[in-house]
């Protein structure tokens, strides 16, 4: 049994949310669909450690789909640089799944329980897709079901407040010219080389240079994900849609969503057009590079004028992924793998910051602000103490999390490009620390106005919050786990030729 | 020898007039996604930015000479590619998905704020904005009294 | 609706030409033009068409929303359920050689179940579609 479970994972991770979200639509009862969730993703969270496992003794998992063996037919790769996304994804999505128990019912209409959580699970199953799959196209028709999902759960946050409904249109419309601009690219590169398999793309294109077709394909794909990846000019539907989404929501999508697309940039970049190397030289020094930089001071400095909490700790997403981008712009070994790092890291930071807070506007149960915030850690100090160690790792400062991440993306960095550019990832880290300190200080030093909530901290909302808080302080004392699986990935991703 | 050049130019761009209309098409569906204002419009200019990319796929499947993808019998036939085919199927439903999508945010967004036109909208949630900022100062004046 | 008696009559017989030539689409989808997306959208319109003539309270009588939402699920779960039929029989997801009792009827049958669930699927969508956009206002109130 467990053999065909192993043999079968690559599909099984997949098929499993999506055929579970097709029952629990069909389920009125909320208790009941929201069981089958955290049951379904639980499975999956086993099932991709089982992958992680198999991924560490076989180093490549390729599974045809149909038996049809790979260049003709679809099949599903899962190796060191996939299996990263893939626990990341799993793993979030199990504790978000049981954060939102009580959070859910607060948000959002009763009737729309059960739709919301099988959206969640469609979401969740595009997303697993996405980082399984081993064909251009289907990676698409992924892309799509995770992104008009997300877009979905954003919309449901309309009865709390109805500029929701905005956000999702937002998000609905630049994703979807995003993603078809991917195609565009796919497009271009099938009519070259006549396959859409990701590993024969490569040994294919290795044979064609100066072609004109090939650098309109790779930069209509590279910009189609740059898109979904929320990169500089291209992140403005990232702030409303994550600051006007339910709060479950928010949680699941801000550390999951962009991810999945950043490591699709990254195999986009190195993996399919690893052989065209002064065209990737040329992207990621004069197109990525300054952006990437651009992106870490204007999220932050964006943050730092915001009122809304939920929007503030969006525009810092957007200067994390500035981070994950300049650590692949680099482009050395060592770089990618801290840029894996951080992916990894940024998941369990922005969780644990977005998890506080929603325990916070619980309680609440308005819009939060700078000035609702005041006085609320002495009322809630469990709530306080783990928003401040996610505050700190997301400073990067040490024993923490963010930490490791920050300290080798500076070392690659120095020993590549030299100073300059450590210089400037201190620098805003340094002026993140200004928003963080404006939160903390409102939170503890502010007096209280909400002085007749008596505040009952319930354990079901503190399981995940302490749990997420535990591995922040975990990996940022101990992160060969990480740092280990980052290194095979830049391994393998770069090969031989680096 | 300007015109023969001239020549030689006009009849290779009119050879590749099919990726002429494609790309015609496809800039035509990105302006109006960009350029105009009222969120029903935009959906129609994302369906034809879609249309476009459609169409780019099924150009290059045709094999000059070659006839519909389906076996007659006849052995020396030369067939069409039927996989952009395959592939123009799933996103069209991809499409369609996208389009009923955005037209249900639309009639939720028109039942909300009373219209679909982006101004109006900004400005209800500009006059929303100030008068939550108002709340916060009494709130703040209150407490620093 | 429409009390036209001309409209009402006509669409009480073109009603079941529809879905003959609905089902006559998906079937022959794979020596033809045709198959599930199709066929779905050209049944749904059959439906449609008479939600139309005849009001919407009638429609949902013809089909209820319950029957819908489920079968909506039903036509992508026979999809999912065919390739985990596949898994159990021993080859890998969605091959269809181990469906029957040689590839070509194997395959024959897989697609056939394949499409039957597709177009289940499409035309539940587009018939609820219809009824969520058309009855937005009479939900409201």
């Amino acid at each position: 049994m467990i053999d065909i479970i192993i043999s079968h994972s690559p599909i099984l991770i997949v098929i499993c949310p999506l055929m579970m979200s097709l029952i629990v639509v069909l389920i009125p009862n909320n208790y009941l669909s929201w069981l089958i969730t955290l049951v379904t993703t639980f499975i999956t969270f086993l099932i991709s450690i089982l992958l992680y496992q198999e991924v560490q003794n076989h180093s490549l998992i390729s599974y045809a789909l149909g038996n049809w063996a790979p260049p003709l037919g679809i099949e599903y790769v899962i190796d060191h640089v996939s299996i990263i996304p893939l626990i990341i994804i799993s793993g979030i999505g199990f504790l978000a799944t049981v954060f939102a128990y009580k959070i859910m019912p607060s948000e959002i209409d009763k009737n729309s329980i059960s739709k919301t959580y099988s959206l969640w699970l469609l979401a969740i199953a595009g997303l697993i897709g996405l980082v399984t799959t081993g064909d251009a196209f289907n990676l698409f028709v992924f892309l799509e079901i995770s992104s008009l999902a997300s877009v979905a759960l954003v919309a449901m946050g309309a009865k709390k407040d109805r500029q929701a409904l905005v956000a999702a249109y937002n998000y609905l419309i630049i994703g979807a010219v995003g993603a078809t601009l991917y195609v565009i690219g796919v497009g271009l590169l099938y009519a070259i080389t006549g396959t859409l398999n990701m590993a024969d793309l490569t040994e294919r294109l290795a044979d064609i240079k100066n072609n004109r077709a090939l650098t309109a394909g790779f930069g209509f794909m590279v910009v189609g994900i740059m898109v979904k990846a929320a990169i500089f000019p291209l992140h403005i539907w990232l702030p409303r849609a994550y600051a006007y989404a339910p709060s479950a929501v928010s949680i699941l999508l801000a550390a999951t969503a962009t991810k999945a697309s950043l490591y699709i940039l990254a195999r986009i970049l190195f993996s399919i057009f690893l052989p065209s190397y002064d065209l990737i030289n040329y992207t990621l020094t004069y197109i990525i590079l300054p952006l990437s930089i651009v992106a870490m001071f204007a999220g932050t400095i964006m943050a730092i004028y915001e009122k809304d909490i939920k929007r503030l700790l969006a525009h810092s997403s957007v200067a994390q992924i500035g981070y994950i981008t300049l650590a692949f712009s680099i482009g050395t070994k060592a770089s990618i793998a801290s840029g894996f790092i951080h992916m990894a890291n940024h998941a369990l930071i922005k969780g644990g910051l977005f998890m506080a807070i929603t325990s916070m506007g619980y309680y609440l149960q308005k819009r939060i602000t700078i000035h609702s915030l005041s006085g609320l850690g002495k009322t809630m100090p469990i709530t306080f103490f783990c928003f401040v160690v996610c505050s700190l790792s997301l400073a990067g400062l040490p024993l923490t999390a963010g930490f490791i991440s920050k300290l080798y993306l500076i070392k690659a960095s120095i020993s590549s490009e030299g100073l300059w550019l450590a210089f400037l990832i201190l620098f805003s880290s340094a002026l993140s620390l200004i928003y963080l300190w404006k939160m903390i200080e409102a939170l503890w030093l502010n007096p209280s106005h909400n002085q007749a909530i008596k505040v009952k901290e319930s354990p079901v909302i503190y399981t995940s919050l302490l749990l997420i808080t535990f591995l922040n302080i975990y990996f940022g004392l101990d992160a060969s786990l990480i740092v280990n699986s980052s290194y095979n990935a830049s391994n393998l991703l770069l090969g031989i030729s680096k | 020898m300007n015109w023969i050049k001239g020549n030689e130019m006009i009849s290779s761009a009119m050879g590749i007039w099919n990726y002429w209309i494609v790309f015609i098409l496809m800039m035509i569906g990105l302006f109006i996604v960009i350029g105009r204002k009222n969120f029903l419009k935009k959906i129609v200019g994302l369906a034809i930015f879609q249309t476009s990319v459609f169409l780019l796929y099924i150009t290059f499947g045709k094999i000059t000479g070659g006839t519909a993808p389906i076996l007659t019998g006849s052995a020396s036939s030369i067939y069409s590619n039927p996989l952009p085919h395959v592939l123009i199927l799933t996103a069209i439903v991809v499409g369609v998905a996208t389009t009923a999508l955005g037209l249900a945010l639309v009639v939720r967004i028109n039942s909300t704020y009373g219209s679909i036109e982006e101004d109006d909208i900004s400005a209800q949630d500009l006059v929303d904005y100030h008068d939550q900022n108002q709340i916060f100062e009494k709130i703040n004046t209150k407490l620093n009294k | 609706m429409y009390k036209n008696p001309i409209l009402r009559i006509c669409t009480k017989i073109l009603f079941a030409p529809i879905i003959l030539f609905g089902l006559y689409v998906q079937f022959h989808g794979d020596f033809g033009p045709g198959g599930g997306f199709q066929a779905g959208v050209i049944v749904a319109s059959a439906f449609i068409l008479y939600s139309i003539v005849f009001g919407l309270k009638e429609g949902k009588k013809l089909l209820p929303e319950k029957i819908n939402l489920f079968l909506l699920a039903l036509g992508a779960l026979i999809y999912a359920g065919v390739g985990i039929t596949s898994i159990i029989l021993g080859e890998t997801f969605l091959s269809y050689n181990s469906l029957g009792t040689n590839a070509q009827s194997g395959q024959h049958i897989g697609i056939l179940l394949v499409e039957f669930g597709v177009g289940l699927t499409v035309s539940n969508v587009m018939i609820s579609l219809f009824n969520s956009f058309a009855g937005y206002e009479l939900d409201k109130g």
